[in-house]
């Protein structure tokens, strides 16, 4: 390792591996996750195409989605932006304040999917029968929007 | 190296040394990639929340089935994994070049440099071509009972729930935000990976001109390949968003 000193506030160097294998182990397991990742996305398509889609299916399948894509920004922070082998005080001081985005999505999605609720709900009583009709005329509806 | 690291008991905070052990330019790089992760944050989660408001959406599997040259094939998620995979790629060999900075391999730099630059520009064609595909190709929609042919724009979506028309399933125009949400979504990364080429076109005529040899070291290199990952870390969000679910 010839790695000289950049700077004085670098008390010392991580240690860099002379070989690029992890490298490529990352960019086999960043293909195979996203070769996944497409396969689920082609059975949702088919899921999508048959008659009478299961809701709940397409939801785990798009869940599974997620949580794979959380793996590989994993992978790419932590081996290709060398984030895992920094000191502890850098790696918190930047995933901390991301923690944030718990709050973030679960608040907005929430907010979003409300809208629609009481759009669905309050349109209805204004076009038709003052009667608590929460259905959604999904064709109709959407064809306005 | 591994004797120095990790000395066990360090007080960082207790002044003299960088708590994160890092350069100043390394540490601001950081917390600019970390404000700009809540940029987006806030862009692709307003896509949701109106996602999430709307009864109906656009499929995308029905909206990116093409591919160049492949005529009117139905071709779901195909051309966006080759444009993940370019990505995937140009991040691979950025972080090469990084490695050979370390060993100050001033030819493996260039060579990797040049290889990161050339899978950015060809992503940025691919996305190109996705968006003249959009906006030129022609979609049959029923509107006020009338048939017509629209462009996906950011006021045109021709993706609507289909109905019956003429003993026919034919389309109704979609919520006009998913062409919004889409253009300004992937503009917005495509302008990042466009500022990382100008980036690394840079870093390359500095490594050819030899600058970081004199300096004695290749953290430059370092500091925009961590911006280079950021973009494809990005990407991986967009796709997750806009093509898979």
């Amino acid at each position: 390792m010839s790695a000289s000193i950049s700077s004085p506030e670098i008390t010392f160097h991580p240690e860099h591996e002379d070989t690029t294998k992890p490298i490529w182990r990352t960019f086999w397991i960043l293909s195979f996750l996203t070769i996944i990742e497409l396969s689920i996305g082609l059975i949702i398509y088919n899921i999508h195409k048959g008659e009478n889609p299961n809701a709940t299916l397409v939801l785990a399948f798009k869940g599974m989605v997620c949580i794979l894509t959380l793996a590989k920004a994993y992978y790419i922070v932590a081996v290709f932006m060398h984030l895992g082998s920094e000191v502890r005080n850098l790696i918190m001081t930047i995933i901390v304040p991301l923690c944030l985005f718990i709050w973030f999505i679960a608040a907005f999605l929430w907010d979003g999917n409300s809208w629609k609720n009481l759009r669905n709900r309050y349109n209805r009583i204004n076009e038709k029968t003052p009667t608590e009709q929460v259905a959604p005329a999904a064709k109709e509806k959407g064809a306005k929007d | 190296m591994s004797t120095a690291a990790v000395q066990q008991g360090t007080k960082w905070w207790s002044g003299g040394k960088s708590p994160f052990n890092a350069s100043y330019g390394k540490v601001m790089m950081w917390y600019f990639l970390m404000s700009d992760a809540f940029t987006f944050g806030a862009f692709l989660i307003s896509y949701g929340t109106i996602r999430f408001s709307q009864n109906h959406w656009v499929d995308p599997n029905h909206v990116f089935n093409s591919f160049p040259f492949a005529g009117h094939a139905n071709l779901p998620l195909a051309f966006v994994s080759l444009m993940t995979f370019i990505l995937i790629a140009s991040s691979v060999t950025m972080v090469l070049a990084v490695h050979e900075g370390h060993k100050m391999n001033k030819a493996g730099v260039e060579k990797y440099m040049l290889w990161t630059i050339l899978g950015g520009i060809c992503f940025l064609g691919c996305q190109a071509w996705e968006w003249t595909h959009l906006l030129t190709g022609q979609h049959e929609v029923l509107v006020n009972g009338q048939l017509e042919y629209w462009n996906t724009t950011v006021a045109h979506n021709p993706f609507g729930p289909e109905v019956m028309f003429n003993g026919k399933e034919v389309a109704t125009p979609g919520p006009i935000a998913f062409g919004s949400y889409f253009f300004e979504i992937t503009g917005f990364h495509g302008f990042h990976v466009f500022s990382g080429i100008i980036i690394n076109i840079v870093m390359f005529i500095k490594t050819k001109m030899n600058h970081f040899g004199q300096r004695g070291h290749y953290e430059m290199i370092e500091k925009a390949g961590l911006y280079w990952h950021f973009v494809d870390l990005v990407w991986v969000f967009v796709f997750l968003c806009f093509y898979l679910i």
